[in-house]
């Protein structure tokens, strides 16, 4: 599904990744770990298209295509979501207004029927209902006022709305009190489908706990240093990230 | 009197064409057509010999072409008004026009020139029996005549009067000198002086003692001929204990040249009394150098004359070139309360000095105002208020919030605030803000799919969302479109 090769980018005339190189398929769960620094949230801006961020060299494929071509709007469209680390506030628009103006702009960007506010209006109650998250969410102004839990909840019930193909999780994690955390990854899990993909990039074990990775790499000055399973994260939250990647290729 | 006319139907036709090569070199002004339609019109020029003439064509009595000459003698000794944060070029008031209306005389809305009626329906104001628009009574008004009221019937079985001014002059003078000028005097600003000269129609609404009106009213005025200004008054008179919601839309034709509109409009609140106005502004602003656009240069006040009345201003003003405008409340009774919401949004080279005046008079009266500015490509925003606490006005409140959105890096908002606190329990409050898109906001609703374009509109939607709910339902989602409309191409 989402291929990255050799993947090199700058932000502020800053190299950030330096030749990143992985391979997601369908129904698989990576887990990217690293210290501050290493590009993390770079790696997931860069997928996502946010602007201020130059591909040098590299490239990716998603599905058979060229993502790195493709306005932000039209990733969204392909099938790509981006969980923000710091969702942004919108004063004055609806949740569920913005939900649904998103919803309907990817079916129609994809050639797919929009769909009218009642019909939205349940599929939204039903996704409520497997996620356990409180109607009231839906009568607020895009995450104006919500508290971090909240505004992360926000994030996996706008990802579970949308239905992407390829999630990413920026962090979704990080500030998060553990009865949030748990709350968020049975989100994760619910949404876990053969079809499906997750990079969920974080900086600690925690969320691994609930969520459990099929792959687990180690980014580390702009390239991915090591892979492996679920015990990779276990053995970083005991040695931290010292000594990690050394003898891999450079 | 038809010597002292001239035709214009051929010089039309020929503006049409201008026009349409403007709108294909212009933006999305959708209402920007020429109805092509035999007038008879002043030829332009104004002098004591034109405001006699005036009056002698809408056959009106003594008493109103004294009251207009007076005007004008007034006017003649007023400066030109240069306080405004305006750029203007001067006003040559002898190139226009003050009197233009369709050749054919009307006498129902059967009789209209049906070129008319296409106008008003490819505005969206159907005027014709069959279409009229649900539960809101409609007076259009082409450029300086009413040609239609509809709904009247109904409103007469009420005891509410709804007609042209001219009408009223005629049908129900006494209503008219007891309350005409009573708000705005003769002699109140340069462009009211104007207005009170040479005002050729609007609407007049009486509602009596205790009657809540059974619907909508709404005035619809549209600017067709060219080098002609338009110079309407309104009156609206809501006795004790009544309602009235009354709403105004506002179009005109693109053309190079500038085209003057100075209203004047008059709202008396008996006790008890409840006035909501609302207006959607969308005169043409010009093009997107700057050329051509209407000035709009509008007197609006209210008078809570009665204890416990209140007057609402709600305004949504995307059009016009210059907006020089505050539509104010006299807070003379005691408990009034007057409110006022804006959305002005400014694009191009537009230029909008807007804002209100809350006079309190009366004791434990209350004001509110909300402002939202809106500023893209080269314009400037203009907030100007004046909130005022007179010595008797025990224990008055008022409250002020006004935010800026700026779009873009060239564009301007400016906010002035005048108080003037001469009772020491009055409390005035105020809060002002301004803000821009955030690159942030707006990668947040790409990332979700949303388009740049909707991105923009509906971070701006929301930023007026405390002004629209104000809006009766159908002129909201006309306000919010007319948004999206004017900001085409502000971000991008």
């Amino acid at each position: 599904m989402l291929k990255i090769e050799n993947l090199h980018a700058r932000v502020e005339g800053r190299e950030i990744l330096k030749g990143l190189s992985l391979t997601v398929n369908a129904g698989e769960v990576h887990a990217i770990m690293g210290p501050n620094g290493a590009g993390k949230s770079t790696l997931g801006n860069v997928l996502s298209g946010r602007e201020g961020y130059e591909v040098t060299a590299g490239s990716v494929t998603y599905n058979g295509i060229d993502l790195l071509a493709l306005e932000p709007e039209a990733r969204a469209a392909a099938g790509v979501f981006l969980a923000f680390q710091y969702p942004v506030e919108i004063p004055g628009v609806n949740n569920t207004y913005f939900l649904r103006a998103a919803f309907n702009a990817q079916r129609k960007a994809r050639g797919e029927k929009e769909l009218d506010s009642m019909h939205f209006l349940k599929l939204v109650r039903e996704k409520l209902k497997v996620m356990q998250i409180s109607d009231e969410l839906l009568h607020r102004a895009v995450n104006e006022g919500f508290s971090g839990g909240e505004k992360k909840r926000n994030e996996i019930f706008q990802m579970a709305v949308l239905e992407p193909q390829l999630a990413i999780l920026d962090e979704t994690d990080s500030g998060l009190d553990i009865d949030a955390l748990k709350q968020v990854a049975q989100g994760v899990n619910a949404l876990r489908s053969p079809e499906r993909a997750f990079l969920m990039i974080t900086h600690y074990q925690r969320l691994l706990d609930y969520v459990v990775p099929d792959f687990v790499h180690v980014l580390a000055d702009g390239r991915i240093v090591e892979s492996g399973d679920k015990s990779l994260a276990l053995k970083l939250e005991e040695h931290g990230y010292v000594g990690i990647g050394e003898g891999a290729p450079a | 009197m038809n010597d002292t006319m001239t035709r214009e139907s051929s010089t039309a036709t020929a503006l049409r064409d201008n026009a349409e090569v403007a709108e294909a070199l212009g933006r999305g002004y959708a209402a920007g057509f020429v109805t092509d339609i035999e007038m008879t019109s002043l030829p332009p020029g104004l002098s004591e010999d034109t405001i006699r003439q005036l009056s002698a064509i809408k056959q009106e009595p003594e008493w109103m072409t004294e009251w207009r000459l007076d005007a004008y003698r007034h006017w003649l000794t007023m400066p030109t008004p240069d306080w405004a944060k305006l750029k203007i070029d001067p006003i040559d008031y002898q190139a226009i026009s003050y009197y233009a209306a369709p050749k054919a005389g009307l006498k129902s809305l059967d009789e209209v020139d049906p070129a008319l009626l296409a106008t008003y329906e490819k505005l969206g104001v159907p005027l014709h029996e069959r279409a009229r628009l649900a539960g809101v009574a409609v007076d259009a008004v082409f450029d300086s005549v009413s040609v239609g009221t509809t709904f009247r019937k109904e409103l007469a079985a009420a005891g509410v009067l709804f007609c042209s001014m001219s009408e009223a002059i005629r049908e129900y003078p006494e209503l008219v000198q007891k309350y005409l000028g009573s708000v705005v005097p003769t002699g109140d600003n340069f462009f009211a002086a104007l207005n009170s000269a040479v005002f050729s129609d609007g609407s007049f609404v009486f509602i009596p003692k205790g009657v809540r009106c059974p619907m909508e009213l709404s005035t619809y005025f549209r600017i067709n001929a060219q080098n002609t200004g338009q110079f309407e008054r309104t009156l609206i008179v809501a006795e004790e204990g009544s309602h009235v919601s009354y709403l105004e839309g506002c179009t005109a034709p693109k053309r190079d040249e500038n085209q003057l509109h100075a209203a004047v409009v008059e709202l008396v609140a008996l006790e008890r009394a409840q006035i909501k106005y609302s207006t959607v502004q969308n005169w043409y602003p010009g093009d997107e150098n700057g050329v051509g656009g209407i000035y709009n240069f509008v007197t609006k006040r209210g008078d809570c004359r009665g204890d416990d009345s209140k007057i609402s201003w709600t305004q949504v003003e995307t059009g016009s070139a210059v907006t020089w405008k505050y539509p104010s409340v006299v807070l003379r009774g005691d408990r009034s309360v007057g409110e006022f919401y804006s959305v002005a949004l400014t694009h191009h080279h537009q230029q909008a000095d807007t804002g209100t005046k809350m006079i309190h008079l009366g004791k434990y009266t209350k004001s509110k105002i909300v402002s939202k500015g809106i500023s893209a490509g080269l314009s400037s925003n203009t907030y100007r208020g004046l909130v005022k606490m007179e010595k008797g006005a025990e224990g008055a409140r008022n409250y002020t919030q006004c935010d800026s959105l700026l779009i873009g890096k060239k564009c301007g908002a400016h906010t002035f605030p005048y108080m003037e606190v001469k009772n020491p329990t009055a409390i005035v409050e105020h809060e002002a803000t301004t803000s821009k898109i955030s690159d942030d906001q707006m990668f947040y609703c790409r990332s979700r799919g949303i388009s740049t374009e909707d991105a923009v509109s509906m971070i701006v939607d929301g930023f007026c969302k405390q002004v629209f709910r104000e809006l009766p339902m159908e002129f909201a989602v006309e306000a919010k479109k007319l948004l999206e409309v004017s900001l085409e191409g502000a971000v991008g």
